[in-house]
């Protein structure tokens, strides 16, 4: 592991909460592109039975 | 071929399904690769200390977070003048990223600054500029939101893109227009007297490539993902209509 020293936990910090924020927003953009792509799926299934 | 030929939807949706995957695995690599040396393979720096290596999330990210702007600035006038769905939809699908990215500029460059200035925050132009960007991409996606009709609301967003592109270009110039505040010049200047050094720039620029093609990434998922929510509007209206 490397030796940060004094600033361990500000140089942790920082790549911790940016390594989350990454995380939470590819994994917010996947889950509503995916949930998105069911309901598209689902209508046109409907619309497609209605005529 | 044209450029314009990827502002049809389906055109659009075939080409980013080939695309994303190979690009998402290269965006992957590219960020790992770069954090990963940056943050284990470099030196401490002999003022800064191991404080340093937040160059590696932080320089990337503010500049992501500019650089959204501007892709969606460019995304807004192609809606304004050409009237294609896609690019007011691009626009749309970058705010969210460019706002993350300003947000993670702001938080490491408070954190870095409180052991190198003594503060974590100063109002001086390029800080107090990049609160205003994010603020704008507040103010951009509850824009958004606000306003029912997709085309109203694209014509509104894109005029506040164009106003808010203003503090875009501060937050990125402030240090040359005002030579006063605490924060130093660009660090990947070539012509600065004083630069980033090689052993520190070599990363740097592989994480900001990293970050690039993550952006990139995003973008063309949630673009697709607005294409999407737009047609299911369009036949849950058809459906009611008849």
């Amino acid at each position: 592991m490397v030796d940060l020293g004094k600033y361990t936990a500000t140089v942790i910090g920082a790549y911790g909460v940016t390594i989350a924020l990454l995380v939470i927003l590819i994994w917010v953009s996947v889950a509503r592109g995916r949930r998105m792509a069911a309901r598209l799926q689902a209508q046109e299934r409907r619309s497609q039975r209605n005529g | 071929m044209s450029i314009w030929e990827y502002a049809n939807p389906k055109r659009f949706m075939q080409v980013s399904a080939a695309v994303l995957p190979w690009l998402s695995a290269l965006a992957l690599v590219t960020l790992v690769t770069g954090l990963v040396w940056g943050f284990f393979f470099t030196p401490d720096d002999f003022r800064m200390g191991a404080t340093v290596k937040i160059i590696y999330i932080h320089v990337p990210a503010a500049t992501m977070a500019t650089g959204a702007w501007f892709m969606m600035l460019v995304a807004s006038l192609v809606w304004l003048i050409r009237r294609h769905h896609v690019s007011a939809l691009a626009a749309k699908a970058g705010a969210p990223v460019g706002m993350t990215m300003t947000l993670i500029g702001l938080f490491t460059g408070a954190v870095w600054g409180q052991p190198m200035w003594g503060t974590w925050w100063a109002w001086e132009p390029r800080l107090t500029s990049f609160l205003i960007l994010f603020l704008f991409y507040l103010g951009y996606m509850a824009l958004w939101e606000a306003v029912e009709d997709p085309d109203t609301a694209a014509d509104l967003t894109s005029v506040l893109c164009i106003v808010g592109s203003v503090f875009a270009v501060l937050s990125r110039y402030a240090v040359l227009f005002w030579n006063r505040g605490l924060h130093q010049g660009a660090s990947l200047s070539m012509d600065a007297e004083e630069h980033v050094s090689d052993i520190y720039a070599w990363p740097l620029w592989v994480s900001i490539i990293g970050f690039a093609l993550l952006f990139v990434c995003l973008v063309l998922l949630r673009t697709r993902t607005e294409i999407r929510a737009r047609r299911l509007r369009a036949l849950q209206a058809r459906e009611r209509a008849a």
